[in-house]
């Protein structure tokens, strides 16, 4: 079946590349066709590319604590800019602090992601998901 | 001696340069009035009568043309994303040496359309989405350009899974297809584009703009202006097998309606730590400012840089010197009579300058995050290019073409922008350019050997001291 593509990067002045690099290699070898976007990533270019490549996701990787703040409004800016639907992942230490993941995945929940992984999530577990939410058979 | 004789059809004087490819030297240049609407070969005997008239008699063994007249190559363009595939469309036709009216974003409109069919452009690029990418505007853009009808060829450059739909969609028209000008986010891939426009200038817009009454004479109209303007640049750039070039350079030319910015360097950071953002930049770029002239964009050099400056720059009331922009803006073809208009139109021309070339230039940005102090760079980086070419008839007839062109050098007040440090000015004064551009094609030693004796070199100001 035909590829399906994501877009995947860091969202705004984190320059943790590291994980993001492994995100890349571990999505492109379980078959997607992955746009990566880098470190350093406003919500506006994660949204132009997904447009102009007619993606199916936006991951949004965040590690140095202010992915709360940044992930603000990605949502209504997806449904501005005609991507209505488009499946929204976050991932890492996207909140300050030690907090329980069942309110921060709530509260990311209300801003519009479909899913929020906790630290230290292994890549199979966000390859999975999608496999899923994008209704992908073998 | 063996001469060659270089013509530039331009929109206002028909330009004629004679060099013997022999010992390669400059033998003369004239113009005259180009007159496309009657047979342009008028204007050309006339040029040549006048060359003559220096040089004696000539038998050339070659002729060869670049034109700008009749509106030069008059360009419309549609993308997707303004920063993406559409910024990609403008950078390919820029490139190409197009006159861009117009570049489309997202889905063409109902305005848009009428626009479009009111502009009737020489060419319509249409281009959108990545390869495999979003597919649904530029099948909706070339529904629209099927409806609005028209004669002008159609190059289509965008997603290539769309590309046959679209030929369908357009069935009638002349559509070229090419490799899409963005085959994979974020990468460029404009020279296949830029071939077929050129294809298409030569085998159409030459014939349909009543140039080809000429090319029986010559051995070939090769060129829109631009592009002579571009291989010329090129040329003294990288050099030859034989010859070394001078290295990176910028050029400027600054006319009445317009100001083009040429800069040929790879632009990239100079500490590689710093992260580069947007569209890859073409190692040879050419922007035009359609708002910054000496005449016809006078305004727009004011609103740009603000009346208050170019006044204290021109050491003049803000009361005198509008009045002097205003008299310059109805009478186009007026030259500067006295001290005052000698003083406003330097001015005016040191911040045309500046403006064209802080809008070619790239940007540093400092953003501090948790990791510290971070640096990301948008566009070329000019800072280490130290050759300034400076063309364009403002610039080539006033003794203080050094002074004028120190204001597209880099400044310490705003060191964000990625402006040359103190160049090398170079100075086009016979003008010369486009032509040694045009004899680059099959003599490039000879047009080097000539750019390098003609260019001269001029004092440059640093520019704490201007």
């Amino acid at each position: 079946m035909e590829k399906k593509t994501i877009v995947i990067g860091v969202i705004g002045a984190d320059v943790h590349a590291v994980g993001n690099q492994i995100l890349y290699h571990a999505f492109t070898d379980a078959g997607f066709n992955v746009i990566n976007l880098g470190v350093m990533v406003s919500q506006e270019e994660f949204i132009n590319a997904a447009i102009e490549t007619n993606a199916d996701a936006i991951l949004v990787s965040s590690l140095y604590g202010q992915g709360e703040l940044d992930c603000r409004g990605l949502r209504e800016k997806c449904d501005e800019a005609g991507l209505e639907g488009i499946l929204l992942y976050v991932g890492g230490n996207i909140v300050i602090g030690k907090q329980p993941f069942e309110e921060v995945e709530k509260r990311f929940k209300a801003m519009g992601f479909d899913r929020s992984f906790p630290p230290g999530t292994a890549p199979e577990v966000d390859i999975e998901c999608l496999r899923e939410d994008l209704h992908i058979q073998d | 001696m063996r001469p060659v004789l270089l013509i530039d059809f331009g929109s206002t004087y028909t330009k004629v340069t004679a060099v013997d490819i022999d010992s390669p030297r400059l033998l003369g240049t004239a113009n005259s009035y180009t007159t496309v609407q009657t047979d342009i070969n008028d204007g050309l005997a006339d040029a040549l009568f006048q060359l003559e008239k220096k040089t004696g008699r000539l038998d050339f063994c070659e002729r060869y043309a670049c034109s700008s007249a009749a509106g030069g190559l008059r360009m419309l363009a549609s993308g997707l994303v303004p920063e993406l595939t559409a910024e990609a469309a403008k950078t390919a036709s820029l490139g190409a040496g197009a006159k861009v009216l117009k570049t489309y974003a997202f889905k063409l409109t109902e305005d848009d359309a009428e626009e479009i069919k009111a502009t009737d452009p020489d060419i319509f690029l249409l281009v959108g989405g990545t390869d495999g990418g979003n597919s649904d505007c530029v099948i909706h853009n070339a529904h629209v350009l099927k409806e609005i009808g028209g004669s002008y060829p159609i190059i289509y450059a965008g997603n290539r899974n769309a590309a046959r739909e679209c030929e369908r969609i357009l069935s009638g028209r002349e559509v070229h297809i090419c490799e899409n000008v963005m085959p994979k986010f974020g990468t460029l891939n404009i020279e296949p584009t830029q071939k077929q426009i050129r294809e298409v200038f030569l085998n159409r817009i030459v014939q349909a703009k009543g140039l080809s009454k000429a090319s029986e004479l010559i051995s070939g109209i090769m060129m829109p202006t631009p592009s002579a303007v571009m291989a010329a640049m090129k040329l003294l750039a990288e050099g030859t097998k034989a010859q070394k070039g001078i290295g990176d350079l910028v050029a400027v030319d600054v006319g009445g309606a317009t100001t083009d910015i040429y800069s040929v360097c790879e632009g990239l950071p100079d500490d590689p730590r710093t992260s580069l953002r947007g569209l890859p930049e073409p190692y040879i770029k050419r922007t035009v400012e359609g708002d910054i002239g000496m005449r016809y964009s006078i305004h727009g050099i004011i609103d740009a840089a603000g009346l208050d400056r170019v006044a204290e720059t021109a050491g003049l009331s803000p009361e005198r010197l509008s009045e002097i922009v205003e008299m310059f803006a109805a009478n186009t073809d007026m030259l500067p009579y006295d001290d005052e208009t000698a003083r406003a139109d330097e001015a005016l021309a040191s911040w045309a300058v500046r403006v064209a070339v802080t809008r070619h230039a790239g940007r540093l940005e400092e953003i501090f995050g948790l990791g510290g102090l971070k640096l990301v760079q948008t566009g070329k980086n000019l800072v280490n290019v130290d050759k300034f070419i400076v063309t364009g008839g403002s610039l080539i007839h006033t003794e203080h073409t050094g002074r004028i062109a120190s204001y597209g050098f880099y400044d310490e007040e705003e060191p964000e922008s990625l402006k040359p440090r103190a160049c090398d000015v170079l100075v086009d004064r016979s003008y010369i350019i486009a032509a040694m551009g045009l004899l680059s094609e099959h003599y490039p030693d000879a047009a080097l050997t000539i750019l390098k004796e003609e260019l001269q070199e001029e004092r440059a100001y640093e520019q704490s001291s201007k």
